[in-house]
């Protein structure tokens, strides 16, 4: 079990999900949790080892290190990487009940029902309106949070995104103050800045999508309302067209992406 | 042998859920899983070279460090991920075992031997109550071993062959504390999932016999 898995579990939201939502995706797993595994892990690896206190005094650099790093940041940084994605569980969840119900009715034998077989069901991709827009924008807004909470909460722990070469520390046990020193403070800083660029890119992609979809919502609302005189097939078939059309080059586009970063 | 084999193990059992079980898999997967591996494991890794006492004397960080902690927290963790996942292999197996008689008596002898109904509902039932009671004996097993869920950043150990009363530190205190409230909030989650869908399928059966029952009296 491990990032590889959230990436399989992330992979069959993204059919669903818009152009930008596919950016997003993209960007989380790249930018984010594969410089997580493959870069910020090596540098906090010896984050105890290497930080040393200017006092023999056994106990004090143990004291020092835990009153600075409640909590590390590569472990706030992997809690808010879980976090920040859990809300696309529920858009695969909405998008599998409503699979469910389309087998039930196709089971049945329900003559509303337009598929040939289950296969087709399987492949079909949900277009988001109605009640899956609900939970698709939701899905949105708590992501939205969740990376604004922990954007705040590292800006508050550490008192802002430097990380100091030099720190004084007085808890008992340590005798005096003492000076400590943290490992590789310049490269764990560099490391905190692009993280922290990327959560605010991601924060702006998030926005810009929910944006996107309340902006259809409502021209959609209002197209609704003026076509109700007009007849309404012609021009929803051409929508549906040239939605398919953005799809096919959304998901090549996609497809290369993923297929060089797995 | 690794975690991912739990993973696909518990991947099968989604199928044979309701919709409550699924949410449990998936809260299984994301918060405790995903996360023991990808943050709490890395937490505890030099949990013993950074236990420090303020002596000398050989042997005693080590007895110190022994009496303090018998089971680690980390290992107790795993092994309640382990065991809480395991009463769903049942359903599994009663699955498997139905589709296996159809195949025997090479005739259809259930509607689906997937669907929850009959004997598969008892079994289904028992390894909700199953992960719900391993769930508690756990989080008592971990309130009872560390008189509750507070990590204290000194202990102070006066055990042969230690001298005197000495004053041993253990390692990052605080952030182990978090996680462990982390381990607890989701154990907790998880039984009102469980039990919440244990009320759930007795109340749909309970209903289903009292119509089936109503119906036949009215014929």
């Amino acid at each position: 079990m491990d990032w590889g898995a959230l990436h399989t579990i992330l992979g069959g939201v993204n059919k669903h999900s818009t152009s930008i939502g596919k950016i997003w995706l993209t960007v989380l797993f790249i930018f984010r949790i594969m410089i997580l595994v493959v870069a910020a892990e090596r540098v906090w690896g010896d984050e105890q080892d290497d930080f040393v206190c200017n006092t023999l005094q056994p106990g004090c650099r143990n004291v020092c290190y835990d009153h600075f790093f409640p909590i590390s940041h590569i472990r706030l940084w992997a809690l808010q990487l879980i976090f920040v994605s859990t809300p696309a569980l529920l858009v695969a969840m909405h998008v599998a009940y409503r699979r469910h119900e389309k087998k039930r009715q196709f089971r049945k034998g329900d003559q509303k029902c337009e598929f040939k077989d289950i296969e087709e069901i399987r492949k079909q991709r949900f277009r988001i309106e109605g009640s899956l827009w609900w939970t698709y924008t939701s899905s949105i807004f708590f992501r939205l949070i969740f990376e604004a909470v922990f954007m705040y909460a590292f800006y508050f722990m550490y008192d802002g995104f430097r990380m100091p070469r030099l720190m004084k520390c007085n808890a008992w046990p340590c005798p005096n103050t003492v000076d400590c020193f943290v490992s590789r403070p310049t490269e764990k800083t560099v490391f905190t800045i692009f993280m922290i660029a990327v959560s605010s890119i991601c924060i702006l992609l998030n926005v810009a999508e929910l944006c996107y979809l309340l902006t259809k919502f409502f021209l959609r609302r209002s197209r609704k309302a003026g076509n109700s005189k007009q007849q309404p097939n012609h021009e929803n078939k051409e929508e549906t067209k040239q939605n398919e059309m953005n799809e096919l080059i959304s998901d090549s586009c996609q497809n290369t992406v993923i297929g060089f970063s797995s | 042998m690794s975690w991912a084999f739990l993973r696909d193990l518990l991947s099968g059992v989604n199928k044979y859920s309701t919709g409550i079980g699924r949410i449990w898999v998936a809260i299984v997967f994301m918060f405790r899983l995903l996360v023991y591996v990808a943050a709490a494991e890395n937490i505890w890794k030099h949990e013993h070279d950074e236990f420090e006492c303020n002596i000398k004397q050989p042997g005693c960080e080590n007895v110190c460090f022994d009496h303090f902690f018998p089971v680690s927290h980390i290992r107790l963790w795993a092994l309640q991920l382990i065991m809480v996942s395991t009463p769903s292999l049942l359903v599994v197996f009663h699955v498997a075992y139905r589709e296996n008689r159809e195949k025997h008596h090479n005739q259809k002898l259930y509607r689906n031997p997937g669907k929850i109904d009959g004997g598969l509902l008892c079994t289904y039932l028992i390894s909700l109550i199953l992960k719900t009671g391993l769930e508690i004996v756990f989080l008592v097993l971990f309130y009872k071993l560390y008189n509750g869920f507070k990590i204290p950043s000194l202990v102070k150990c006066d055990i042969k062959p230690c001298p005197d009363t000495v004053d041993c530190y253990i390692s990052k205190p605080t952030e182990k504390m978090i996680f462990l409230y982390f381990l607890v909030a989701t154990s907790c989650l998880c039984i009102i999932l469980n039990l919440s869908e244990l009320s759930y399928l007795i109340f749909k059966y309970s209903i289903k016999c009292y119509l089936k029952r109503h119906v036949k009296k009215q014929q």
